[in-house]
């Protein structure tokens, strides 16, 4: 005869308790996991819609930057370095620098190591009379970009024109009826037409864009340009053209520096603002996860002691009930010699099995509904090993049992210690 | 003459009553060889059960000693008592006391959890098939006749081979037949050099003592 062989009989003897026992740990441990779950799938379903939130307006930010870099080219953050002694007021009555300086300028600031350029774009321009077409347009010779020497090259902000070919802009088209691929003859010399631009609303309508040394040719100004654009595209920064000017005329002195920036400005403002909404709106789902996160965490800090305390009462009283069903038993078997200690190890075993019971059945409910329920909103489809780690699901065998022992510890030392004498002299 | 198996000496238990104190036992010496088949004998309420209970290392005497074996029992722990009782003593009830969930077999044993690696299955069955149980050991005790339930309590009872029976009333509910059968096995027990003390109202089990003793209000007289 051994103990956990009387223990195991009395379990079936008096099956109700036993079960009223398991019922009562399975249920605390259903909470406690249901709680922890749900707090866990809120939390991986808040990191997913945060992370998705992230990466949305990762992608749409890298896009409205890419479309802002793109119409700097001719919006703003545009150093214009003109010729030395251009009266602005000049250009600015009539579009572009009358003076002229060597095109090597702008070689001599890509050989620099000048930092708050990106790109740099020399370009000769001239307005006057197309002779062959009796128009008058903005002719401008434009080349490849000159490459800063000690970047990596970058994407180049327009394409250069080449030798032979022009790009018109939208008036002229219509006007000429010219369209790609047709031959035309400029000043003499023939060319074809190898782009026409769509309507933009400015000067560049009437503009006849050439390869820079083809119209230095015709200009008859060999070697000259009158304008570089020094393309600053670091855009979120406001105003910075102090420092830039600084840093160009330690190079090109005697130049003159301007910029143009307004609509850049108000794009690149756009974007910052884009982002900043775009910020407020994850920190808004953050803190609304956070407040449904408080508020499922705040009903969990009173359901869960409230669970295991009503369990650990349940059991207890179950565990009195048993020592009160069985003091005749208990006074004869310490009649017969059997020490106290093994009066209290019979209670706590089986404290011990309806423990051990009582978490494998919640572990198989629980598994069974997160199987069955894996669409339920509330689960957002996790499954039991995403909701719990295995070393949980193990610890759960380990503590249940030893939550059942404590809360039968007071009724089991009360059997352990009771007195035979007082048993068999009532009897 | 021999050393007796039980002693005792000025032995008295008071307990405290709705109208002061109640001399239930009041100066016993008793001593019990032995061999012996003692029977006690008294009306109700005069003490047997009580002395009976001090005897048996159950109940703490208010003043006195029980020797058993030699052993003064109430100078020793109470788990050492215990064990001491495990080895020595068996004890048979009026209402036998079996455990109700467990088979014959397993009620005999219930005294191998007292003596932890003690293994007494093949003792049981020898009791068991002398008491005329070899049939039943797989019964549990509400399928079992009066007279079974009390041999299947005299075999646990006489599973470790004790010096010592006690016998509280072990006929009281028993027909003839079976009451013959239970004075017969503990007659038979005492013939191997063992004790009993017996309290019992039932004259003709009185008759199968070989020594009767009379206690009245706390005292043998």
């Amino acid at each position: 005869m051994t103990l956990s062989q009387l223990v195991i009989r009395e379990i079936g003897h008096r099956k109700l308790n036993f079960v009223l026992g398991v019922v009562g740990i399975t249920l605390a441990i259903l909470i406690a996991a249901g709680s922890v779950g749900l707090l866990r799938a809120h939390d991986m379903k808040a990191a997913a819609i945060i992370d998705q939130a992230v990466a949305d307006t990762e992608a749409e930010m890298k896009q409205l930057e890419d479309s802002i870099r793109k119409s700097m080219k001719g919006l703003g953050f545009n150093i214009y370095i003109f010729p030395e002694g251009q009266d602005l007021g000049k250009v600015y009555e009539q579009g572009y620098a009358e003076k002229t300086m060597p095109e090597n300028y702008a070689t001599k600031l890509g050989n620099s190591a000048i930092i708050t350029v990106n790109h740099l774009l020399p370009s000769l321009t001239q307005k006057l009379k197309w002779p062959e077409k009796k128009r008058t347009v903005i002719l401008i010779g434009i080349r490849n970009e000159v490459p800063i020497s000690f970047r990596n090259s970058k994407k180049p902000l327009l394409d250069p024109v080449k030798k032979g070919t022009l790009v018109i802009g939208n008036e002229l088209a219509d006007s000429l009826e010219l369209k790609t691929g047709d031959a035309v003859t400029f000043m003499e010399k023939p060319f074809t037409i190898a782009k026409t631009h769509p309507e933009r609303g400015t000067q560049d309508d009437i503009t006849v864009w050439m390869n820079l040394s083809e119209c230095q040719t015709l200009l008859d100004k060999e070697g000259l340009i009158n304008e570089i654009k020094a393309l600053e595209c670091n855009c979120s920064t406001v105003d910075r053209l102090g420092e830039i000017r600084k840093e160009l005329l330690a190079i090109l002195p005697g130049t003159v520096i301007t910029e143009t920036e307004s609509t850049a400005l108000a794009r690149a403002e756009a974007r910052v603002k884009t982002k900043q909404a775009a910020d407020t709106m994850i920190a808004a789902k953050k803190a609304e996860r956070q407040r449904l996160r408080e508020e499922r965490e705040s009903l969990a800090a009173i359901l869960l002691p409230l669970t295991l305390i009503i369990s650990m009462v349940w059991v207890g009283i179950l565990t009195f009930m048993n020592v009160n069903d069985r003091l005749t038993e208990i006074g004869i078997l310490r009649a017969i010699g059997i020490q106290s200690s093994t009066v209290l190890s019979a209670f706590l075993v089986r404290a011990f099995i309806v423990g051990l019971c009582g978490s494998l059945i919640a572990v198989a409910v629980t598994a069974l509904y997160i199987q069955s329920a894996a669409s339920a909103p509330h689960l957002h489809g996790f499954t039991l090993s995403a909701l719990f780690t295995n070393q949980e699901l193990g610890l759960t065998f380990v503590l249940a049992p030893l939550f059942a022992c404590a809360a039968a510890w007071i009724p089991a030392v009360r059997a352990s210690q009771e007195d035979p004498a007082k048993v068999l002299r009532h009897d | 003459m021999t050393d007796p198996i039980l002693a005792t000496r000025d032995l008295h238990k008071d307990f405290d009553g709705p109208d002061g104190i109640v001399h239930a036992v009041s100066g016993i010496d008793l001593s019990i060889e032995p061999g012996e088949f003692v029977a006690l004998q008294g009306p109700s309420g005069c003490g047997k059960s009580t002395l009976m209970l001090m005897a048996g290392g159950l109940l703490r005497p208010t003043r006195g000693t029980v020797s058993l074996a030699g052993t003064d029992l109430y100078t020793l722990s109470p788990n050492a008592r215990a064990q001491f009782r495990a080895n020595t003593i068996g004890f048979v009830f009026q209402q036998f006391h079996l455990i109700p969930y467990l088979d014959v077999i397993s009620n005999v044993l219930v005294p191998d959890l007292a003596l932890p690696g003690t293994n007494s299955r093949e003792r049981a069955h020898e009791l068991l098939d002398r008491f005329k149980l070899s049939h039943r050991l797989h019964h549990t005790p509400s399928a079992l006749s009066i007279g079974e339930q009390q041999r299947v309590a005299l075999a646990r009872a006489l599973l470790h081979s004790p010096a010592l029976i006690f016998a509280d009333e072990p006929t009281g509910n028993l027909d003839s037949g079976n009451r013959e059968l239970i004075l017969t096995h503990l007659s038979e027990y005492v013939s191997e050099g063992r004790a009993v003390l017996m309290v019992s109202h039932d004259d003709r089990a009185v008759e199968a003592a070989s020594r009767v003793l009379h206690i009245n209000e706390g005292k043998l007289t």
